[in-house]
């Protein structure tokens, strides 16, 4: 298990570079297809098979001794096992749709090659157990996301690019400067070994560094007050790519590293909790109501992005308030229910952006007034649609509901009645605006204008069937996936600097 | 190496100056300048925390006593941080000077403030 760990980064990496090759030559070009979903099933089965062996592994690059400081290592625990498996799953699924989504850009072995880098790049970031190389695969997703926010050339995604790219390496500059600290603090860059070095010794130098890791994790994450970039470069990419940024990306670079930042590596403490928490509320409510206004379907589905970001980000606050409180069994089930969301949200965000990009396949148009009556015409991303707005609007027996629910029961136990009160309130305002979507989108009388739209293509009502079966096993088979997936990646989180043992093991 | 606050200050305030230049600047070249300079803050607060005094190359060379060479020679980390952020830097900087040509080439200007269709 631990000698197949580095085949999660080479996979990609290796199948970026063939892409752009193939590319090149006109009788090669088909191949590309074929290519970039053969390599996405390969990572998708490894992650699976990985799945049922369970526990932990650790290996070290280029057989460096276990001891010396200088080895980098890339660890495989239950929390990188849920991020894999996310990351994997919602990127197969969107180069599935690709397939067919990508024909009428040019190019398309460039753009394989910069979704494989990112994909390389993801799965770095999570397996890493190294403070700079995490540093190295963030910037290597980063750059990638940049170039494919930019991949249409147009003025608009021109312009949303370069906003993500001034404000995203600002936010790298801080996580490396964080680095920066903690190694002249600790003399070491291993994870593990930084753990065991500054725990319980919170002085100044290790709560700049934190604030740094604040800054610039929230920056990748899309946190309130750090989330302008975000409404513009989602909207502005392709929508396979709309579903992997918001799906997946933020949460490998932002909301991943924060937690294995502060639950593991620097320890929890009350005033992280604290900060963890408000960047949560501030996210939720903010996204939700900007949401609400919002005309553009992508942009109103980047705006909930950044609400449904700040559920996970308040769950987890709570739940590192609780583990400093001592009171495991509560930090145990807020932990849960955030953890539950960000897999969730995965499934939902990419389905409804992937739902998105086919309406504007079908029709030219994301504007939702000059959308409607799309029923009639496009049934299998209408049905798709209506599941994933249910499924984000938290409506049982969709799995929004549940990991709601269970943040909601624990914000509550946790005794922040107010805070319970927000939840509710912001899960009613995003009912509230994808009713607007379902009633401008889906429903209604077909216009004119769209009297000739067709349904997509069977390959893109494929990727899309298939997240929507996602998001409604999700809802219904939690007892499974809390086996499996969430409670391996919950003890992580509660075992905090504890890590610190399994990551040198193994 | 130093273990004085030293570098920290050193660093903010550089940091401080090209997060002037990224948020106040409006020329688009400025505003990429500036972000070089975040960059390069950093690099120097690596490189300063690796430095002593009078220090020596980290290379051991058959004729060194060890002890002495731990004694007296720098870190070599850090040097190998900064190059690797050095080059992801380069990477950066190509494609945000890239960005900008395009975007010179659809807006016909660097100012920013006139840089925006994207609007909410």
């Amino acid at each position: 298990m631990g000698n197949m760990l580095p085949l999660y980064v080479a996979i990609p990496l290796g199948t970026a570079f063939v892409l752009p090759l193939l590319g090149k030559s006109k009788r090669l070009e088909r191949l590309c297809d074929v290519v970039a979903v053969v390599a996405s099933t390969a990572l998708l089965a490894l992650v699976l098979t990985s799945l049922f062996e369970g526990g932990s592994a650790t290996y070290w690059m280029g057989k460096w001794s276990e001891t010396s400081i200088i080895g980098i290592s890339l660890v495989c625990d239950g929390l990188t096992r849920l991020l894999l498996v996310t990351v994997n799953l919602v990127s197969f699924l969107a180069i599935i749709f690709s397939v067919s989504y990508m024909k009428k850009y040019r190019s398309k072995g460039l753009y394989y090659c910069l979704f494989f880098v990112m994909i390389a790049g993801m799965n770095g970031v999570v397996l890493s157990g190294d403070m700079f190389n995490l540093y190295v695969f963030l910037e290597i997703a980063a750059v990638a996301s940049y170039a494919l926010v930019a991949f249409g050339c147009e003025s608009e995604e021109l312009e949303a690019s370069f906003k993500y790219l001034i404000l995203g390496s600002v936010g790298s500059t801080f996580v490396l400067f964080g680095v920066g600290i903690l190694y002249n603090v600790t003399g070491t860059l291993n994870m593990a070994q930084i753990a065991q070095a500054v725990s319980g010794k919170a002085n100044n130098a290790v709560l700049m560094a934190a604030s740094f890791f604040f800054m610039g994790f929230g920056l990748k994450a899309a946190m309130v007050p750090f989330h302008a970039w975000l409404p513009d470069a989602h909207p502005s990419a392709p929508a396979p790519i709309s579903a992997m940024l918001s799906g997946v990306l933020i949460k490998a670079l932002g909301v991943y590293a924060l937690c294995r930042v502060f639950f593991n590596v620097l320890g929890m403490s009350a005033p992280f909790a604290t900060v963890l928490m408000t960047l949560g509320v501030g996210s939720m409510v903010v996204g939700v109501l900007l949401a609400v206004g919002q005309w553009d379907f992508k942009r109103l589905l980047a705006y909930h992005s950044i609400s449904q970001m700040g559920y996970v980000v308040l769950a987890l606050g709570v739940g590192g308030e609780m583990l400093v409180k001592g009171n495991s069994a509560l930090a145990g089930l807020a932990i849960f229910g955030g953890l539950f969301h960000l897999f969730n949200h995965a499934a939902f965000k990419s389905l409804l952006f992937l739902c998105s990009g086919a309406a504007e396949h079908g029709t030219g148009t994301r504007q939702l007034k000059e959308l409607g009556g799309l029923m009639h015409r496009m049934p299998v991303t209408s049905a798709c649609c209506r599941v994933a707005a249910l499924s984000i609007s938290g409506v049982p027996p969709f799995n929004g509901f549940w990991s709601k629910l269970i943040i909601i029961i624990a914000v509550v136990q946790a005794g922040h009645y107010a805070l319970a009160a927000v939840t509710v309130a912001v899960s009613f305002l995003t009912l509230v605006s994808f009713v607007k979507v379902q009633r401008y989108v889906i429903q209604g009388e077909l216009r004119s204008a769209l009297s000739s739209i067709r349904e997509v293509p069977v390959l893109m009502c494929c990727a899309m069937v298939l997240l929507a079966i996602i998001c409604l096993t999700a809802g219904v088979a939690v007892p499974v996936l809390r086996d499996v997936l969430l409670e391996p990646a919950r003890n992580v989180l509660l075992n905090g600097i504890e890590y610190a043992v399994v990551a040198m093991g193994g | 190496m130093i273990h004085g606050v030293l570098p920290y200050v050193l660093a903010t305030i550089l940091l401080g100056v090209g997060i002037y230049a990224i948020t106040c600047k409006k020329n688009v070249i400025k505003i990429i300048i500036g972000v070089i300079v975040t960059e390069y803050a950093v690099n120097m607060f690596l490189i300063l925390i690796g430095y002593r005094s009078g220090g020596i190359a980290p290379v051991l060379t058959r004729a060194m006593d060890k002890s002495e060479f731990i004694n007296q020679s720098v870190d070599p980390i850090p040097q190998a941080l900064i190059l690797t952020s050095i080059v992801i830097g380069l990477g950066i900087v190509a494609l945000m000077v890239a960005i900008a040509i395009r975007l010179y080439e659809k807006y016909g200007t660097f100012d920013i403030s006139e840089i925006r269709k994207l609007r909410g």
